[in-house]
């Protein structure tokens, strides 16, 4: 094996996990009970991810069978993890993967005691979503403090006990924009508007109803386009848009905030991926992956909001036990080896859906979004013959569709798709 | 005076579209749930909604500044703004443990949510 830093102490594992939060936890502790000998590296210097700022209950329903909040829900997985004795390294920042052969992953890591190497067999990547910014959906105006995204602002109140601002505007009405609404009017801010570009609410019906307990105003098929103040925060401009999301001339106003809180969505995080030549697909910002949670790179697993943007914790576990899995089967055969791959493709009103390929030799779940509501439609997959009624379907609601092997294994491909009956 | 609550239940994915018949403080009639969870739900709901409200509450010498915490059963909404006050008051020391009390108000355990 070759020594690509001299200098760097090197340390050795069958599989390396980047990222602690649910994702890279469910992994570690599977990968643990599966027999491996696992390193999980994290740069936060607590793990859990983004759960321990979750502070709201919504989280474990399906997974523990029980309502957590997400420092609850992480302080489980720790509690398993620590208890199976999976090593793990906090405030360990992975710089880079590299991928020499089939089973020699290299992973560089800084931590407080230095920089290492580890040497893996596999990698499972759980390193999470990172948010949109506000240039990234083009509001303009002054540089000001006072704009923050949802995740800073939720860091900021519920790990660090500072309230962002007093009047808040926000953007954005999906669940963590919502969530967001509700904590600050808790705390006694005032919540000006949330404005949402679509013309339906992003989040879940749970979280919408928020507004209403607390009188918000939801502007939707609006969008913030400029931001004006004097080093801080004075006032946000508002136009409405029409039904293809063009601004209407004339529609503009303003509303005076200190505050902007910009919650436009969150993208995986996958910059370290794409360097070593992992295939994304556009439809999800994710990697392509097969039934293991397999990149298009051998030996390397992704899982969590890497893979796709979840709202429910409780799959994002799920996703990191079968990477999991799908790292042990690498490792004991040498390569995942299929007769053939299903590939899966989103039709008519499916936005995205993963994983990108089956092998037809195990049942599997498909994750997938649709692109618009609706209601009283029919999921399908023609090729096999599968239909399934939903009374209600929308963009914020990520479906859960479990296929059997037997369903699935003479079909080559398969088309998702959410018609009308 | 008639009055019709329209909401989208909450209890389960369905997120039936229920709507409540309502006279002075009365339930008339619930319609459009799939299920008897949904209606109790939704008259819920409309009579005395509950919640359960979370915050964090600074602590001394803990690993973070702060700990989570949340009532450890559902509060009438009305009461929220007054438990609000009563936590802001609160601060506790190190160490704190998941499931710990760290107060109680009106009857209602406050539940510490986070370590520290
Ligand atoms: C505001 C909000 C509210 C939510 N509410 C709910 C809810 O009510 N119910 C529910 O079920 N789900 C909810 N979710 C969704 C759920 O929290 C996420 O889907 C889940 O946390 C994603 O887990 P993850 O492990 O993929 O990523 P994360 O939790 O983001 O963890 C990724 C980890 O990777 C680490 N990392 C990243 N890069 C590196 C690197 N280079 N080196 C080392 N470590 C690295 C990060 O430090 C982080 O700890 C919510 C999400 C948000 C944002
Ligand atoms: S009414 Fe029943 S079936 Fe419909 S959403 Fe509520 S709990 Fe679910």
């Amino acid at each position: 094996m070759m020594k690509p830093f001299p200098e760097v102490p090197m340390l050795s594992y069958d599989v390396v996990v980047i990222g602690g939060g649910p994702a890279g936890m469910a992994s570690a502790i599977k990968a643990k009970e599966l027999g491996l000998k696992v390193l999980l590296l994290d740069e936060n210097d607590y793990l859990g991810g983004i759960l321990p700022q979750c502070i709201h209950p919504g989280f474990g329903i399906h997974y523990f069978r029980e309502e957590l909040t997400g420092p609850e829900f992480a302080a489980r997985l720790a509690k398993r993890l620590v208890e199976l004795g999976v090593e793990y390294r906090t405030s360990a920042r992975v710089l880079e993967i590299r991928n020499y052969s089939d089973l020699e992953k290299f992973v560089l890591f800084t931590s407080p005691s230095g920089i290492y190497g580890v040497w893996a067999k596999a990698v499972i990547y759980a390193a999470g979503a990172r948010e949109r910014h506000a240039f990234e959906i083009g509001i303009v105006g002054d540089r000001v403090s006072g704009i923050y995204t949802a995740g800073e602002a939720q860091t900021l109140m519920d790990i660090y006990g500072v309230l962002p601002g007093k009047e808040i505007v926000i953007v954005g009405s999906g669940d963590v924009g919502l969530i967001m609404a509700r904590r600050f009017a808790l705390e006694g801010a005032k919540v000006k508007a949330v404005i949402e570009l679509m013309p339906y609410p992003g989040g879940l019906a749970r979280n919408v109803m928020i507004l209403r307990d607390f009188n918000i105003p939801l502007y939707l098929s609006h969008k913030v386009v400029e931001v004006r103040g004097k080093g801080r925060v004075e006032r946000v401009k508002v136009v409405r848009v029409d039904e293809n999301l063009k601004e209407i001339p004339g529609s503009e106003f303003w509303i005076e905030a200190d505050t902007l809180v910009i919650s436009a969505g969150l993208v995986p995080a996958v910059k370290k991926l794409k360097k070593i030549g992992v295939e994304i697909d556009p439809a999800t910002a994710g990697p392509v992956v097969n039934d293991r949670l397999e990149t298009s790179v051998p030996g390397i697993f992704v899982a969590g909001n890497s893979l796709v943007i979840n709202d429910l914790v409780d799959y994002v576990a799920e996703q990191g036990e079968l990477a999991a899995e799908g790292a042990k089967e690498f490792i004991e055969n040498g390569g995942i080896e299929s007769r053939k791959w299903i590939k899966v493709e989103t039709g008519e009103n499916v936005r995205l859906v993963v994983p990108h390929y089956l092998s037809g030799e195990r049942d599997v779940h498909l994750y997938l979004r649709v692109s618009k509501p609706m209601e009283d439609v029919e999921l399908r997959i023609p090729e096999i013959g599968k239909r399934l009624k939903l009374p209600v379907v929308k963009p914020a609601e990520m479906i859960r569709l479990k296929l059997k092997a037997e369903e699935i294994r003479n079909a080559e491909k398969l088309t998702v798709e959410v018609v009308r009956p | 005076m008639k009055e019709i609550y329209r909401f989208t239940c909450i209890v389960c994915p369905l997120g039936c579209s229920i709507e409540v018949e309502v006279e002075d403080g009365k339930v008339l009639e619930v319609r459009g749930h799939t299920c008897p969870r949904g209606e109790e739900w939704a008259v819920q709901e409309v009579i005395s909604p509950k919640r359960v409200v979370m915050t964090v509450i600074p602590v001394e010498n803990g690993a973070l500044p702060t700990v989570s915490v949340k009532t450890a059963e559902p509060i009438p909404k009305e009461k929220i703004p007054e438990l609000m006050r009563f936590l802001a008051e609160i601060k506790i020391k190190a160490p704190v443990n998941i499931g710990d009390v760290v107060a109680e108000w009106d009857g209602v355990k406050i539940v510490a949510t986070r370590g520290a």
